[in-house]
């Protein structure tokens, strides 16, 4: 606000006028936005002055000396990157999240494709029995996957399936798919339902298969559906803690970035000084997704809020 | 593994050179099935092979997480693919009514195996020993529901959902207002509100851990002891405050929901038709009465719906209390507890007995949320 008062708008009469206008919805607005942004700048400053600062003085004496170079460093982030492991577990997060977001989406849009468009029998109630696992919080899951995992029983009797598995991106990706399927199904059956019925028949007029028609006519055509699925159970994997600490927790070398922060935020004192470097690390894909593709994010995540 | 992809293809090939029969036809229809059968038992071994290696592999973090990338990405394409492949080579009177379970039954098998069986079986374990070897009978839910710390768990539960869908509510739909009267800059500040929505819960907590930090020597670096001693009052260890504490921890989850109430409660206040407003208007109704008497009622299924989200939200919270304060002074969660007992103390009977309280706590909310929110489908 206080840069425009110089520029040439500052002669238009009424400028200040303007300005002044409704200024207690102006005010009541700058307040709540900064309240929210304080706790984020403040962590930002921390991540990038030296130790000894940090540890002496509170964030907020920055704005007193701004300009004194020797209190600012990139070191805690190289140190947190190669030191503290957050450069693998990055990468982790990475493993575990691109497919974790890509086999449920292409097995929910199989599937939906299937419910909307093609004829077997039990179609609607097994539609309504899949959307209906929406209500199965993960929670309920975990105890039997990991005893599925660790020694492949199966109520509590031996099966042929493979284990162990926990400590794998595998044991993650499919719990993930499993958990994030109810909803992908529940909205991409939506909107490809709701596809022109008109199309898909010229098309099987010409011949062309169900699985040609898929793949060249109805994955176009969904693709705003599939990218805010996509953004919201990207997110969702990435910013997990849960499913991860449970089926990747004994495993130092997969460990993923939310368990590194929360170890590193377990051991507190020794580490203080860059845990706000590790933080940002762990924030910086999900903040570059919002503001690349803010659109997408609001209606996935919008979208995305009935998951059990 | 391998002899059956040979066998599959070579025989494949000779097929084409052979005059039609009807024992060819047969032999042919043989053919078909064994390559039915090979493709997709070979692409799943190679599949199988390549996740073995990335198990066992001291290879560099970026080879093996760019191979699982692959593997992951481009293996569920392959799946798809073979299965469509097998069919096509499967005998024409069974093709279209096989066809329709490729599609579908990857996801009912998926849900089966990781949703389904895990569901019901939970609730068997709740009903066996820490070690699910024998019956205890009701002894777990006994002790969820006489546990000092399990109790306290259900309380704090209970104040959390009290507390953050109303606040988070509240300030959302306020902000919403303000916001929409601006001529300017309502895109930019509806970002910063809806943007802790974006950070994990672990990464919320360190970044409130800040706020709430507490030196018992030297100079206060938490924001809230910071403002605090200023005015001259000793510093507080902020976290360990009984019961205030959990009031601290909700303020986090409070700074990251309130963007999605926002975000929603706008959308639901623009939508509300401009000549109901002015009609009341004209009729001499304050600002103030219209906003209660007229925009207020015409959104609250939407305000039912953001809240009822909130509270599953809210049911299943655990990253927040495990990080800050793990549980201890009198912190504990319903969520919060299930992990404890069950990965912690490894006493799966209590952790599935915990587990199924949830569930059965976040039915009815669920029930309230998908109905209003299917009615709300059907107006637009």
């Amino acid at each position: 606000m206080t840069a425009r008062v110089g520029a040439p708008v500052a002669a238009e009469p009424g400028f200040f006028k303007k300005l002044w206008d409704r200024w207690p919805i102006k005010v009541a607005v700058i307040v709540i936005v900064i309240l929210w942004l304080i706790p984020t700048v403040g962590l930002l400053v921390s991540s990038f002055r030296i130790k000894a600062i940090t540890e002496a003085e509170g964030w907020w004496t920055v704005f007193s000396k701004p300009f004194q170079m020797s209190q600012w460093t990139f070191d805690h982030y190289s140190s947190v990157l190669d030191a503290r492991g957050f450069g693998n577990a990055f990468l982790n997060s990475l493993a575990v999240t691109i497919p974790a977001t890509v086999i449920p989406i292409t097995i929910a849009a199989f599937a939906s494709y299937a419910f909307s468009w093609m004829e077997f029998k039990g179609r609607q109630i097994l539609f309504v029995i899949v959307v209906g696992l929406l209500v199965v919080p993960l929670q309920m899951a975990l105890i039997p996957l990991l005893k599925l995992y660790t020694s492949g029983e199966f109520f509590g009797i031996g099966t042929p399936f493979p284990h162990p598995l926990n400590g794998t991106y595998m044991a993650v990706w499919l719990a993930h798919t499993g958990f994030g399927l109810p909803l992908a199904v529940y909205l991409l059956r939506n909107y490809i339902g709701s596809l022109p019925s008109s199309i898909i028949e010229s098309a099987r007029i010409d011949g062309a298969t169900h699985f040609q028609i898929f793949v060249r006519l109805i994955v176009p055509l969904s693709v705003p559906a599939l990218a805010s699925f996509a953004i919201f159970q990207f997110l969702w994997v990435w910013n997990d803690f849960l499913v991860a600490l449970v089926f990747l927790g004994g495993t130092p070398d997969v460990k993923v970035l939310t368990q590194a922060l929360a170890e590193l935020r377990g051991q507190f004192g020794q580490f203080e000084h860059v845990l706000p470097a590790a933080a940002f690390i762990t924030m910086a894909l999900p903040l570059a997704v919002f503001f690349s593709l803010q659109r997408y994010f609001v209606r996935g995540l919008t979208a995305g809020s009935v998951k059990g | 593994m391998s002899d059956a992809q040979d066998t599959g293809t070579k025989v494949d090939d000779r097929t084409d050179n052979l005059p039609e029969g009807v024992g060819v036809r047969a032999g042919l229809g043989l053919v078909r099935f064994l390559a039915a059968v090979a493709v997709p038992v070979v692409a799943f071994t190679a599949l199988w092979l390549t996740f073995e290696w990335l198990r066992n592999a001291d290879a560099n973090r970026i080879v093996i997480v760019i191979v699982a990338v692959l593997v992951g990405v481009v293996g569920i394409f392959i799946l798809y693919w073979g299965m469509d492949f097998t069919v096509n080579r499967l005998p024409e009177s069974w093709r279209e009514s096989i066809r329709p379970w490729v599609f579908v039954g990857p996801a009912l098998v998926i849900l089966a195996i990781f949703l389904a069986y895990p569901a019901i079986n939970t609730i068997y374990l709740s009903f066996l020993d820490a070690r699910s070897e024998s019956f205890n009978g009701l002894e777990n839910y006994g002790f969820v529901f006489t546990d000092a710390g399990m109790l306290r768990s259900i309380r704090n539960t209970l104040g959390w959902i009290i507390v953050v869908p109303t606040i988070s509510a509240a300030i959302g739909l306020g902000f919403a207002v303000l916001v929409d009267k601006l001529r300017r800059g309502e895109a930019v500040a509806k970002s910063i509100i809806f943007l802790p929505m974006a950070v994990s819960f672990v990464g919320a907590s360190v970044v409130w851990s800040f706020i709430f930090d507490f030196k018992i020597f030297g100079a206060q670096t938490g924001l809230l002891n910071g403002v605090w001693t200023a005015f001259g009052a000793d510093p507080v260890s902020w976290l360990s405050q009984e019961p205030w504490n959990n009031l601290m921890l909700m303020v986090i989850m409070v700074w990251m929901q309130t963007g999605f109430a926002m975000v929603i409660l706008s959308a639901a206040i623009k939508s509300v038709p401009e000549d109901i407003i002015e009609a009341a208007r004209i009729d001499g109704a304050s600002e103030f009465q219209v906003f209660w008497q007229v925009v207020i009622p015409s959104i609250m299924s939407t305000i039912v719906v953001v809240m009822t989200t909130m509270v599953i939200g809210v049911l299943k919270v655990f990253d927040i209390v495990f990080v800050m304060t793990n549980g201890e002074t009198g912190t504990e969660v319903i969520a919060e507890r299930m992990i404890r007992w069950f990965f912690r103390n490894g006493h799966n009977g209590r952790g599935a007995a915990i587990a199924v309280v949830l569930f059965l706590a976040i039915i009815p909310v669920m029930y309230i949320n998908v109905r209003r929110f299917r009615a709300e489908e059907e107006i637009r």
